[in-house]
């Protein structure tokens, strides 16, 4: 019997995965490695690259810093009513339940040219949407629980005191943080860091909304594999998936360290 | 460090757990909070740390109001529970916090700790990582780490809870040695009797959010002021000369002074009960109770009315009826001291070396 | 604070107030368009489907590789988190070079008078890919955590291996896949990357609730996609606050 069950595990890691991996990897190198270095070297490659890895940059920073902030707040703070806690708790993982599109589609009705404050900031030279800053928005919508639901049980499971008895001791919030809460939650802080990278980079629908698309101008690593396919360019989005995969990979691997090192 | 609070209440939701309790500290006192679990002292202890707030009342250390003022700035010293040790940091590390917080000298903080790690009994384990170290260890630590940055006022929450009922008595020998060395006032709490009458030098008794009783452990066990108070401390036999007992002759030494015993600390029984007859002394059943759970004894000894417990398992004894009493220790009192005296004679006085 | 109340609180305001500013009238039209209504139930049939293979399989796999030593056990745990690192149109694109009509399986499947790509079932693998680690990633701490003791306990009692798992473990496992289940429902129902390369996305036939929304932001008819998003939203929202209770409940207990 449980030969039969690992067996078929094996099956449906191979079928589901494996092979699909396998063959990016053979689809890009139809033409050797003369066609992949083709492929990624052509403008729209390299500004579809070079606009991911902004975006990836920015969108971590950001998440980072108020994730970690709400992650502290959410579970600490004393002020805040336990309902409020509860609604607000509630309330963050919204972006788990939004499908991407729709997480454009509201950026670019909020924030569009159309509108309100879109026009605003237009008039400041400023665009938003069809731009980089609304495709940064839209990744930080999305990717916004990952810090603060990895941060969180961390938090409570270290419970409170050791912070008391440093505040016993004289020392207050930031000190605190950075010699007592820090030391405790730099895993849990990595692995969120990990994620938001692997969600950031991966990002699709939402940036395919907000950003238009444009060639050369705001399109992602992702958007331009997608249009490679609706081209029919296979050789192309094989290989720019393929340097997608690859990181991809690599991040999965530090997830699965970063994991271990937490968990200790 | 001279301390008043007047009028202290809290809640937690709708459960009123501090009710208009007030007292004064005088300086270098050790105060005790004991009472039922649940019954708030911890939340006087941690109104008093700035760890909670106060919904109305007073707080004042040295006539100035401390309501206001946050934990980092009271000058107290805090020793948790679970000792509350940063996991990430040495010994040397951890009791060095409160020094370096202040910014103080690196020469400074390193004979300060030193110092503190030898007066512990750590000397050897500054290096070590609280996850290496025994609770007692740890507990020496956090104490350690308290009186770093040399407080006025020393809080401690149920300090011996999490400890190894052997290690116990040591430790708590050893903290009163401490505290009485330093003379720094300090309050703890503990649901323990035997604990806060042992290490204590006033006792607060803390029942449902109220004060019920304080003064001096032996001034609550002569005299409990309310009917809570008379029940949880049980029904003690207040002795004026235990000298007069077996096994209590060394307290000749001190006159005036007058001994408590509880009932769990008296053995009485017929002759084949005991293993050391030759700390036994004779005494005769005056009456004898049924407590449901087991007999109520009051036994005369020379010119005194013991009362103890015996199970309903041993076989039954009689009004009038001769039998050994044994009393393990007792708590002698008088008016600067307070300790415990075991029964010399419970030490085999021949024992047979190999 | 203000960040999160910003970034996220107002964006999902602005979607409800924006479809229904043309009025009750307007959102119904967009809604009751045969397209749009089409394309939802759809979505909800598919992900019904992909989640419960993900159920089956995603229990397997999470007993399997918790109850089992074998070769290879934690390079393929490892591999369960792949979907979660690896982009969805990256994954999308797997689908097709794997199962489309090029392929060594896309041409053995049309020979059987199966198509693949392009048809439902490329969608249903597509949310499978997808939602793959939910499941698994939910069930595994809840086998973790079970006392062995209870197994023992039925096993001294006299029942059969298979009795014990479906009336000792099972149960223990229960909320983890319901909670995984409904969280691998949720994500499937909004999935765009992975499916919009492969599904053909033909009008009521093949274009799922996220790619027709995706369509008519193109068409610039914001008030239909925002109708549609609105139907999507709600329903997600409703799933995502059940899995919530379903935690919360698990937590007191």
């Amino acid at each position: 019997m449980k030969r039969l069950w690992i067996t078929l595990t094996y099956i449906v890691f191979t079928i589901l995965l494996i092979i699909p991996l396998i063959r990016i990897f053979t689809g890009a190198w139809a033409e050797g490695w003369q066609g992949i270095a083709e492929a990624l070297t052509r403008p729209q490659s390299l500004h579809a690259l070079m606009m991911t890895g902004m975006i990836v940059v920015i969108v971590t920073v950001i998440n980072t810093l108020f994730g970690v902030m709400l992650a502290i707040y959410l579970v600490r703070a004393p002020w805040l009513g336990p309902r409020v806690k509860q609604l607000l708790n509630s309330l963050v993982d919204l972006p788990f339940a939004v499908s991407p599109v729709i997480g454009g589609l509201m950026i670019v009705l909020l924030l569009g040219p159309n509108t309100v404050i879109g026009t605003f900031f237009e008039a400041a030279g400023f665009k938003v949407v069809y731009a980089l800053p609304g495709m940064v928005l839209a990744t930080l919508f999305v990717t916004f629980p990952l810090m603060v639901r990895e941060v969180m049980p961390v938090l409570q499971e270290i419970g409170s005191q050791q912070e008391e008895a440093a505040s016993t001791l004289g020392a207050y919030s930031w000190y605190t943080f950075w010699k007592v809460t820090w030391p405790s939650i730099r895993w849990g802080v990595i692995y969120g860091v990990v994620l938001t990278v692997a969600r950031s980079m991966g990002e699709f629908g939402a940036v395919l909304v907000v950003s238009g698309n444009i060639m050369n101008k705001t399109q992602t690593a992702t958007t331009l594999v997608y249009q490679d396919v609706e081209n029919f360019n296979v050789l192309a989005a094989n290989s720019v998936a393929l340097v997608l995969a690859a990181i991809s990979i690599a991040l999965l691997l530090l997830m699965e360290w970063a994991k271990k090192r937490k968990g200790h | 460090m001279h301390i008043e609070v007047k009028d202290l209440n809290k809640h937690f939701g709708d459960f009123h757990a501090v009710r208009g309790v007030s007292f004064d500290i005088q300086k270098g006192r050790l105060i005790g909070l004991l009472g039922p679990s649940g019954g708030g002292k911890t939340s006087i202890l941690r109104m008093l740390a700035g760890l909670e707030k106060p919904d109305s009342g007073d707080i004042i250390f040295h006539g100035r109001r401390v309501n206001d003022l946050p934990p980092q700035e009271r000058g107290i010293g805090f020793v948790f529970q679970n000792y509350a040790l940063f996991k990430h940091m040495t010994v040397y590390d951890n009791i060095a916090f409160g020094l370096k917080v202040k910014k103080q000298s690196k020469e400074q903080i390193r004979e300060r700790v030193m110092s503190l790690v030898e007066l512990t009994g750590l000397k050897g384990f500054e290096h070590r990582y609280p996850n290496q170290l025994s609770g007692g260890q740890r507990q020496r630590v956090a104490f350690a780490r308290a009186l770093a940055p040399e407080p006025q006022l020393l809080l401690l929450d149920e300090p011996f809870a999490a400890i190894d009922a052997k290690i116990r008595q040591e430790l708590r020998t050893w903290l009163k040695d401490m505290i009485e060395r330093l003379g720094i006032t300090s309050i703890f709490v503990t649901h323990d009797q035997d604990e806060a009458i042992e290490v204590a030098d006033e006792i607060m008794i803390i029942n449902k959010g109220r004060l019920e009783q304080k003064g001096s452990p032996w001034d609550i066990y002569k005299n409990p002021q309310t009917q809570f108070v008379a029940s949880f401390i049980g029904e003690s036999t207040i002795v004026s000369d235990i000298a007069k007992l077996r096994g209590f002759e060394d307290a000749v030494a001190w006159p005036d002074t007058k001994a408590l015993i509880r009932p769990e600390y008296i053995e009485v029984g017929r002759p084949n009960e005991f293993s050391i007859i030759s700390a036994t002394e004779p005494g005769r059943i005056k009456h004898i109770h049924f407590r449901g759970s087991e007999w109520m004894v009051e036994v005369e000894v020379g010119e005194v009315t013991l009362i103890t417990y015996r199970s309903l398992e041993k076989e039954v004894l009689q009004p009038g009826q001769e039998v050994q009493v044994l009393i393990h220790r007792a708590y002698l009192f008088n008016d600067s001291d307070s300790w415990i005296m075991e029964n010399k004679l419970k030490e085999d006085p021949m024992p047979i070396h190999i | 604070m203000l960040y999160f109340v910003v970034l996220i609180v107002l964006p999902i305001l602005g979607i409800y107030t924006q479809s229904l500013s043309g009025g009750w009238a307007t959102f119904w039209a967009s809604v009751s368009d045969p397209l749009a209504w089409k394309a939802v139930l759809l979505t909800v049939r598919l992900s019904v489907v992909a989640t419960m293979i993900n159920v089956l399989a995603g229990t397997m796999i999470g007993w399997v590789l918790i109850r089992y030593r074998f070769w290879g056990r934690s390079l393929l745990n490892s591999l369960v988190d792949l979907p979660f690192a690896l982009p969805t149109a990256v994954g999308g694109l797997m689908i097709l070079l794997l199962l489309g009509p090029n392929s060594l399986i896309g041409d053995l499947a049309g020979k059987l008078g199966f198509e693949i790509v392009f048809h439902e079932p490329a969608i249903v693998i597509a949310m499978v890919f997808v939602t793959f680690p939910f499941v698994i990633r939910a069930v595994q701490p809840l086998l973790e955590e079970m006392d062995p003791s209870e197994e023992e306990a039925a096993y001294t009692m006299g029942a059969s291996k298979s009795k014990t798992f479906l009336q000792v473990i099972l149960p223990t496992m229960l909320p983890g896949i319901i909670s995984g289940g409904m969280l691998a429902f949720s994500r499937a129902l909004a999935e765009f990357g992975a499916v919009v390369l492969v599904a053909g996305n033909i009008p009521g036939k093949t274009l799922i609730a996220s790619v027709f929304i995706f369509g008519e932001v193109e068409s610039d008819n914001p008030q239909g996609a925002a109708s549609v998003s609105i139907l999507l939203l709600t329903l997600s929202f409703l799933i995502l606050w059940t899995v919530n209770i379903i935690q919360s409940r698990r937590a007191g207990k």
